[in-house]
């Protein structure tokens, strides 16, 4: 399926996401300090940093599940912000992935895929299902398609979750430490998919703490502490050595083992 | 096949034959009192003529005012539950809006109902409910020879047409008072839905109608079921109140049949042991599909 690139985003069509000048407080403390960052198009950016260094804040902001104050940030060439008009609109276009599944426990597995074309495109159910097994053969969970989530392991679910987003087909993938609450034994499977986005040139922008996929897969790395985005460098840069202290002292904290 | 170790009976101890003990004697002394001691005629069938009588001329049993007051007392609780369930609904999504204005209307509302004895509340909305309400919406202009209002459909979800706007303002009445209390159940229910299940829904894209009706509201509702159920058994009680108001049911006639016949005891013996059949049979309806739906949700 093709997209017609809208209107505004003809200027500068590759750019996808982008954040000038953006900040967030929560009361009266400041979350994130002064981001500027964008993401072309086929871009795969991993976002990493300690613990409460604002890497989720920055990434929910792109769908304003959290909204940022000061700045502004464009998502496929629209301007959001906290009460915009039409943000659902906008929501379609970004794909996004939780730590902690956030998949809908009253609904199968395949309803909970087909819910948003059905409801969001008016798709028929049939054709809805249609797109919906197929994304949840490419995550390898068909079989699985009328079981009730709870009756699925961790990383089946979070393969689900993945699925569900790409059933909109979204123009860019946003995941939010997708392995964090895995089991060491589940979190390949859902890396694995991840990575065959990628190579299928999907947008994605993926805060982790998965060291070896950012090294497999990410085209650039951004490395933030205390709010603000100290690095945002290729990956090469980052892996070699042409990092800052902070990344640094970080790196080698977690790679350690 | 090993088969599992049978379980050791739970013998009686001292203490239950105690408890045993105290009660039948509590027992036997109150029906010592009520035989020897007061000086009171019972008698028992003249009340329960007018729970149900023979008919001599169709040689048929005849339900009689107090069956007719517990129709009525079901009609009502039925309707309230209703109307309150969908104030509840409303007033406890707006418990939980961002907007300010929305919280304070229902929590304006759910505070009024609560901190009101619902006797004067009732007395309070009764008049302004039959003076200003009913002829607005022009309830008394109602064609008392319509089909539909002489229909046995009519009467079998109103009631006899005559007491209609009667049973309207009492069935509003209820509907407003326990509404708060629904209130509150539909705000715990949205409450206890986690914050990743709001999330995970506006993140695929849908409308904010669409995320209540599809995400929201099914997983709140599934969780409130259990007290909504309570709710509705206390609601068929607290009718009792709106005999206050002349609204014929149960507890209304039964006051009328224990003037008549001066069977004060009988009567209110009967009518609580009416309550008592309803409420309880309900409750262990309520009960049995509440494991069942569990078993189903594994």
């Amino acid at each position: 399926m093709s997209r017609t690139p809208t209107i505004a985003s003809k200027t500068n069509s590759d750019i996808l996401i982008s954040f000038d000048g953006v900040s967030k407080w929560f009361d009266n403390f400041k979350a994130l300090k002064d981001i500027n960052l964008s993401v072309k198009q086929g871009e795969r950016v991993v976002v990493c940093g300690p613990s409460g260094s604002g890497k989720s804040t920055m990434i929910r902001c792109v769908n304003q599940l959290e909204t940022h104050q000061q700045g502004l940030i464009h998502v496929c060439g629209r301007e959001v912000y906290g009460n915009m008009k039409d943000l659902e609109k906008v929501r379609r276009e970004v794909g996004m992935v939780f730590q902690s599944f956030n998949l809908f426990p009253h609904m199968s597995i395949l309803e909970n895929v087909t819910l948003a074309p059905v409801r969001n495109i008016k798709l028929s159910r049939d054709e809805a299902n249609e797109i919906a097994l197929h994304y949840l053969e490419r995550v390898q969970i068909a079989d699985q398609a009328d079981k009730f989530p709870s009756q699925l392991s961790g990383g089946q679910q979070q393969r689900v979750a993945i699925a569900r987003a790409l059933a909109m087909k979204p123009r860019v993938m946003l995941f939010d430490e997708p392995t964090s609450a895995l089991d060491p034994e589940m979190i390949n499977e859902v890396l694995d998919v991840m990575t065959e986005l990628a190579d299928e040139g999907m947008t994605m922008m993926v805060v982790t703490h998965e060291m070896g996929f950012a090294r497999e897969v990410a085209d650039r790395v951004v490395f933030m502490d205390e709010g603000r985005v100290e690095e945002n460098c290729s990956k090469d840069e980052f892996f070699t050595g042409g990092r800052g202290e902070r990344a640094q002292v970080f790196l080698s904290k977690i790679l350690q083992h | 096949m090993t088969e599992p170790p049978l379980q050791t009976r739970r013998r009686l101890t001292i203490v239950d034959y105690i408890c045993f003990g105290v009660v039948g004697v509590v027992i036997a002394y109150a029906v010592y009192r009520v035989s020897d001691v007061l000086v009171y005629n019972w008698n028992w069938s003249r009340v329960f003529n007018f729970v149900i009588y023979y008919d001599e001329e169709t040689a048929r049993y005849v339900p009689n005012l107090l069956l007719e007051g517990i129709a009525t007392t079901l009609r009502l609780a039925f309707w309230a539950t209703i109307v309150a369930a969908t104030i509840g609904l409303v007033m406890g999504y707006m418990r939980t809006s961002n907007n300010l204005a929305m919280r304070m209307v229902s929590r304006c509302y759910v505070e009024l109902v609560r901190n009101i004895p619902p006797v004067v509340f009732i007395f309070i909305f009764y008049f302004f409910l039959s003076g200003q309400l009913m002829p607005l919406i022009g309830i008394d202009d109602l064609d008392r020879n319509g089909d539909f209002v002489n229909s046995s459909l009519f009467y079998t979800l109103f009631g006899d047409p005559r007491l209609f706007s009667n049973f309207l303002a009492g069935a509003l009445c209820l509907a407003l008072f326990e509404g708060a209390y629904i209130t509150e159940i539909v705000r715990a229910g949205i409450q206890s839905i986690t914050k990743g299940q709001w999330e995970a829904a506006r993140a695929v894209g849908l409308s904010p109608l669409n995320v209540l009706r599809d995400i929201i509201f099914p997983q709140a509702i599934r969780k409130i079921l259990p007290p909504l159920a309570g709710q509705f058994i206390t609601l068929i009680k607290d009718s009792a109140i709106v005999s206050l108001i002349s609204i014929q049911e149960l507890t209304f006639l039964a006051t009328e049949v224990a003037s008549t016949t001066t069977k004060v005891f009988e009567t209110w013996i009967i009518v609580g042991a009416m309550y008592f059949v309803l409420c309880y049979s309900f409750a262990t309806l309520f009960g049995h599909l509440e494991k069942r739906s569990m078993r189903a949700r594994r």
